[in-house]
């Protein structure tokens, strides 16, 4: 039996130094054969293989990651999490997710510092407010809190803004979603890899996946870095890289692959408490529990897979950061970064069967995949382990771009992808 | 930063050039006999390639004329720059895992 992290195994390590607490989450050498490999060991891959062990008792199940857990947009993102999507599709997606997300730290024995401190989206002009009171409107009617703050509302529920936003970004009024926040995502892909090992599956790191084997049109296995390994149901749960595993599978994808780039400061005592996003200049703020300010960025607007953004991306970011918060404009920026995030033409998800029967896919999540890592991992559990989708994530086919029947949340989706 | 050589202007920084994605797309001759794949391979379905991608790229904030660049999308180095309806130069291939 695993360790459970609780006060009394804290106070016994506390007595041995913090010596020797247990490794997570084991190491082990990959098998010859498995009952389904996941290929992407992220938040969302991780979560998959979870779901698959404790909801459908799928335990003879690998992990593959092609470099360290929690490595790629996992660690990048920018940690908010919300549900407030105007689409009934999104919103019942993102909501599902946002009920695992409230249990999680629980459900995992893993601390993944949930904290719903409250998500505001901006409204700039009288457009952006009528945006705001319908998505508004259509949130409450899916069952999602959400509500419109006026201008003051938005300056007693985070006193550090300037609503003048210098002349250029007018701060006008904001929606909120007070169930909103953000998480440490770290903690998120070790908390489930924790959880999953304790279950039975092999996380297998640095172990890069080079190729399928498919006969007849059906997944026999994959080939790796440490070799073939059996398997006849493969979950690609890639992120950015999605096209190029598609592609050696035989099919092709409807997604773009950016770098979308964020930055933190140096660290400053606590001076905003909840999370600011601003659609109409696409940068997002909040501030972490060791007090650095997290800002998001917007992504690059030609394909790129350098993990790093472009220099002009974060000046209009920084640039709109200033003009709503002038009181940040002398804080050092120490690192800035990029992850690369696939882009569907309508920004909603792929969670789908593919043409290679066995083979699964999980990607699409373009800038906001951090969110639906729980619901996400849960329902493509399902569909891999039934080999039907889940009622949720159905909508989101691949078969979606042949039938027209897209989910188009450009914009609509709080911000603008 | 991307330094982009226009064909017609020359050297100018990325800020100035809008971009319009995967070159060489050609446009169905006979749309009407086209099914449901084919308009969505044609429509939605993107090369998206880690490696040398060719794309189209408009200089938006100077001589507003198209032209075509290959690119290498890990390395961001630009390879050639070459006219719209010119075909694409030989190029050796790059693959990245």
């Amino acid at each position: 039996m695993r360790t459970r992290y609780n006060v009394f195994s804290l106070a016994r390590n506390a007595m041995r130094h913090h010596a020797d607490w247990p490794k997570a989450w084991r190491s082990p050498e990959p098998k010859s054969s498995y009952d389904a490999v996941i290929v992407g060991g992220g938040g969302h891959g991780l979560a998959t293989a979870y779901y698959l062990a404790k909801e459908h008792k799928l335990t003879n199940v690998a992990v593959l990651e092609r470099s360290w857990l929690g490595g790629g947009n996992t660690g990048r993102n920018t940690t908010i999490v919300r549900s407030n999507y105007l689409w009934d599709e999104s919103a019942a997606l993102y909501e599902h997710a946002m009920k695992l997300w409230e249990g999680l730290s629980q459900d995992l024995n893993y601390n993944v510092m949930f904290s719903q401190r409250g998500v505001l989206n901006l409204a700039h002009n009288q457009h952006d407010l009528r945006e705001i009171s319908r998505r508004v409107n259509a949130n409450r009617l899916n069952g999602i809190d959400s509500e419109v703050l006026d201008a003051k509302g938005v300056k007693d529920y985070c006193p550090a803004i300037d609503l003048r936003g210098g002349g250029r970004y007018p701060v006008l009024g904001a929606s909120l979603q007070r169930r909103g926040g953000t998480a440490r995502h770290d903690a998120v892909a070790w908390g489930y890899a924790r959880a999953a090992d304790a279950l039975g599956v092999d996380i297998i790191q640095e172990c890069p996946v080079e190729g399928f084997r498919i006969s007849n049109g059906r997944v026999q296995g994959v080939q790796t870095g440490k070799g073939y390994i059996e398997a006849r149901k493969v979950g690609l749960v890639p992120a950015g890289h999605a096209s190029v595993l598609a592609e050696r599978a035989g099919f092709r994808l409807p997604v773009t692959s950016v770098p979308l780039q964020a930055l933190v400061s140096e660290p400053v005592k606590p001076v905003l408490d909840c999370v600011i996003m601003s659609g109409a200049v696409h940068a997002y703020i909040s501030q972490s529990d060791k007090g650095e300010l997290v800002i998001g960025a917007g992504v690059d607007k030609y394909v790129g897979y350098g993990q790093r953004g472009s220099l002009p991306v974060t000046e209009e970011t920084l640039g709109a950061i200033c003009e709503l918060f002038p009181i940040f404009r002398r804080m050092r920026m120490l690192r800035n970064w990029g992850g690369i995030v696939d882009t569907c033409p309508d920004a909603s998800p792929i969670l789908s069967k593919t043409p290679v029967e066995g083979l699964y896919i999980n990607c699409g999540w373009g800038t906001g995949g951090f969110k639906a890592t729980p619901g996400s991992g849960h329902v493509f559990a399902h569909t891999i382990a039934t080999d039907r989708p889940h009622a949720i994530n159905a909508p989101f086919s691949l078969d979606r771009f042949r039938s027209g029947y897209l989910i188009d949340e450009h914009g609509a989706a709080a911000v603008a992808h | 930063m991307l330094l982009i050589d226009c064909p017609y202007c020359g050297p100018r920084a990325e800020v100035e050039f809008s971009y319009g994605n995967e070159a060489h797309i050609a446009r169905p001759l006979q749309p009407e006999a086209l099914d449901d794949d084919d308009w969505a391979d044609y429509l939605f379905m993107k090369t998206n390639r880690k490696g040398v991608m060719l794309e189209r790229w408009v200089h938006s904030h100077g001589c507003r004329r198209w032209f075509n660049v290959a690119r290498d999308t890990v390395t961001y180095e630009i390879l050639a720059v070459y006219p719209m309806g010119a075909k694409p130069p030989k190029l050796p291939e790059r693959s990245y895992l």
